[in-house]
């Protein structure tokens, strides 16, 4: 199957081309790299359209490793599954090379910066291709080194590689779990593939693991929900779900096309995507699946109530998309995978959308990231305004936009899935008013009401401007994406299109109460309440939010300080890490162990002083010694009779 | 006939001597005479045990020894005559550059 070899083989080509050549580019390097992923996306939406034929297909690349039972290669396993999130991140992908266009233009490491999304962009499509956990993590790793990489692309800028840091060492947590994962999974099941993990479920589904074992105890679970918890570590990292997530809000310190791309759109979303993949694992691990469950809600509503207060325009779209991959992990716990893939293709859309947008605004005021720095920039940036406000609407859950359809879905198919889907369900319906509150309130702040980027701070005078084409295009495309892609996933049948892989769920018993029709309704009309709370707060100069924050202050600094995560973190690991690196540096590295070294060195330099006093330079001194010696000898001789 | 201890006596007289003088003069070419003194005491030795025990390889060997020590004083000689130019002394006490 050539053309599939293709769509990962040729963003590998323009990263190594712009990668080595690029002291030579000089500003150029978006002629080799943009259309090669634009290839890349063309083949892979002409592979999409034939998949809905075609059976799917499974093409050896690279025998990797071959030994004993363990057999890994690099595959490319090309399903309907695979098929749509190749459609999604190619398109993406594509957008954001046209993008960075105009958005980095000028920027000294301009070439570097198209090297590292071509190499990105051939990561990720390796990563969605996979037909083995450890191909899988290979790429999964890749993925991340390049979100460091380009997180870190401003190095001079110490938020920058502080954040990339933070991004890198917070996933080296989950990445842990995901590997014991792949090793518990390779000595429970004797292969990594999923082709043969998946038939053999049902022979595991009542081993057990002795988790204590090390300590003599005997504490036996599920070996199956070890293993799905494992990897759910993983994803957890990857997803940005509580407790592994504040790397994202942070990661923002990265240039915008990399954060609608890497964490929004597709990145982020591979912690979904493994879930779904492993889903024969996941469904005959009913507490992990819980587990699952349970953090996605709860990181949709705790990130929702996180952007409610946002003061930066990017750090609120990445606590939004922190929520929404809330929502597609917690279907997935319900065993709504199809929904959760509908929202993550539908989400990849409106969020690249929305962060576009932001980088727009905030090229089109030369930097400016404050929302309450912003205001009134309608009349100046239209283009950019409406396609936020489509994207905004989608966000919010509003029909006919691709928010509404996915969104729906997942809250419905949460609704059905008896008394635990209801409680999460709830959770959702909560999360998607606050949602949409936030979502509009960016909206108010930023381009309605009075223009304030004037008044304070900067001294010298800001035209906001439109951005150039190659900005605004991608952003229309996007646009048209988000308008119709819910209305076309529904009416095309989506769920059945991946119910070959991906099966439906079942509707619990109890499923009573409202109608599907009923439920769909009610999610709408909490957007549109969302929405009018943000209007009457934001949608002109008004007292209510500071005298909200003013007298639930409580929770005003709750939700401005991110729950306090990061103090939290600071506390228990970061300070704790710093005094026992500060301890061994100062106490055992430069006291016992150079101190043992410098002692040995002192030893010998200063006996080697002593004895240097004999080396005089005198060769009389030396001859001498010799003389002395001889008859010492001579004289043993003598009296001793012997040598 | 004069007896071996006498000889031997001697021979051992005149090695202190050129090694006393090796060890404690400072000017270089009296020590390279106190080398040649030192040497011919070995010869003084080799040809008095050569006669005493009628054997002539003894003898051979002075002959070695003397053309070994003219080759020595030779470059011995010339090693000097360098040194001098550069140190401008016959001072063995001038001749320290193995000291650091």
């Amino acid at each position: 199957m050539m053309p599939i070899l293709l769509i990962p083989l040729l963003p590998l080509l323009g990263f190594l081309i712009v990668g080595i050549f690029w002291p030579y580019f000089k500003g150029k390097g978006h002629l080799i790299a943009l259309p090669l992923v634009t290839l890349s996306w063309a083949i892979a939406t002409v592979e999409f359209f034939k998949s809905f034929t075609a059976p799917p297909s499974l093409t050896l690349v690279y025998d990797w490793i071959r030994s004993g039972h363990l057999d890994v290669g690099i595959s490319l396993q090309y399903d309907h599954l695979a098929a749509v999130m190749l459609f999604m991140v190619t398109t993406v992908a594509m957008l954001v090379h046209l993008y960075t266009i105009g958005y980095m233009h000028g920027d000294s490491g301009y070439d570097r910066f198209f090297a590292y999304i071509s190499l990105f962009t051939f990561s990720m499509i390796m990563l969605v291709l996979s037909d083995n956990l450890v191909e899988m993590f290979i790429f999964w790793e890749a993925v991340g080194l390049c979100s460091y990489l380009l997180i870190v692309h401003w190095y001079e800028r110490r938020p920058s590689w502080l954040a990339a840091n933070k991004a890198f060492i917070m996933n080296r947590v989950g990445d842990f779990g995901f590997l014991l994962g792949i090793f518990l999974a390779y000595t429970v099941f004797g292969s990594v593939r999923f082709a043969e993990i998946f038939p053999a479920m049902g022979a595991h589904l009542h081993d057990t693991v002795n988790l204590a074992a090390a300590f003599q105890g005997s504490w036996n679970v599920p070996v199956l929900d070890v293993i799905a918890l494992l990897l759910f570590l993983g994803a957890v990292g990857k997803s940005a779900q509580i407790p592994l997530h504040p790397w994202l809000p942070d990661a923002m310190e990265g240039p915008t096309p990399i954060s609608a791309l890497i964490h929004a759109a597709t990145m982020v979303t591979a912690g979904v995507f493994m879930i779904a993949r492993m889903n024969p694992l996941y469904n005959a691990a009913p507490f992990a699946l819980h587990v699952v469950a349970w953090t996605g809600a709860i990181t949709a509503i705790v990130a929702a109530t996180i952007a409610l207060t946002q003061p930066d325009i990017k750090k609120i779209v990445a606590y939004s998309t922190m929520s929404q991959l809330g929502y597609m992990v917690m279907v997935c716990g319900l065993g709504g995978y199809g929904a959760g893939i509908f929202h993550l293709l539908t989400h990849g859309a409106f969020k690249a959308l929305l962060f576009l947008g932001a980088g727009s605004v905030i090229h089109s005021l030369s930097g400016e990231q404050d929302v309450f720095r912003m205001g009134g920039l309608r009349k100046y940036v239209g283009l950019t305004f409406a396609t936020m406000l489509i994207g905004s609407l989608a966000l919010s859950g509003i029909p006919p936009f691709a928010g509404y359809y996915s969104k729906d879905l997942i809250l419905v198919t949460a609704y059905q899935q008896g008394p635990l889907g209801q409680m999460l369900w709830l959770i959702g319906v909560l999360t998607a008013v606050l949602t949409a509150f936030y979502s509009f309130r960016l909206l108010f702040l930023v381009f309605g009401g009075k223009e304030r980027f004037h008044s304070e701070g900067h001294g010298h005078a800001v035209h906001p401007h439109e951005s150039p084409l190659t900005m605004t295009i991608p952003l229309l495309v996007l646009s048209i994406a988000t308008v119709f892609a819910g209305w076309a996933g529904e009416h095309y049948g989506i769920l059945q299109y991946l119910s070959q892989e991906l099966p439906l769920p079942h509707t619990g018993e109890g499923a009573g109460g409202f109608s599907e029709n009923a439920l769909k309704g009610l999610s709408v009309a909490g957007g549109l309440l969302g929405i009018l709370m943000a209007w009457a707060l934001y949608g002109k100069e008004s007292a209510i939010p500071g005298a909200l924050a003013k007298n639930f202050s409580f929770f005003y600094k709750v939700s401005l300080h991110k729950w306090y995560f990061d103090e939290l973190y600071d506390a228990v690991f970061v300070r704790p890490s710093f005094a026992i690196g500060r301890l061994f540096w100062q106490e055992l590295d430069k006291g016992v162990i150079d101190g043992i070294v410098n002692g040995v060195a002192t030893f010998f330099r200063s006996s080697g002083g002593g004895l240097r006093r004999l080396q005089s330079g005198q060769i009389q001194n030396y001859a001498m010694a010799m003389a002395i010696g001889a008859f010492g000898l001579v004289a043993f001789y003598l009296f001793f009779n012997r040598l | 006939m004069v007896p071996l201890s006498w000889y031997v006596a001697l021979s051992a007289v005149m090695f202190v001597t050129g090694l006393v003088g090796v060890l404690i003069r400072r000017n270089i070419v009296v020590v390279l005479l106190c080398i040649e003194i030192m040497l011919n005491a070995v010869n003084i030795n080799f040809v008095a045990f050569s006669d005493y025990l009628h054997l002539i390889d003894g003898q051979i060997f002075v002959f070695f020894v003397i053309t070994v020590a003219a080759a020595e004083v030779a470059i011995g000689l010339g090693i000097i005559i360098s040194l001098f130019r550069l140190r401008e002394s016959v001072n063995m006490d001038d001749y320290n550059l193995l000291k650091l």
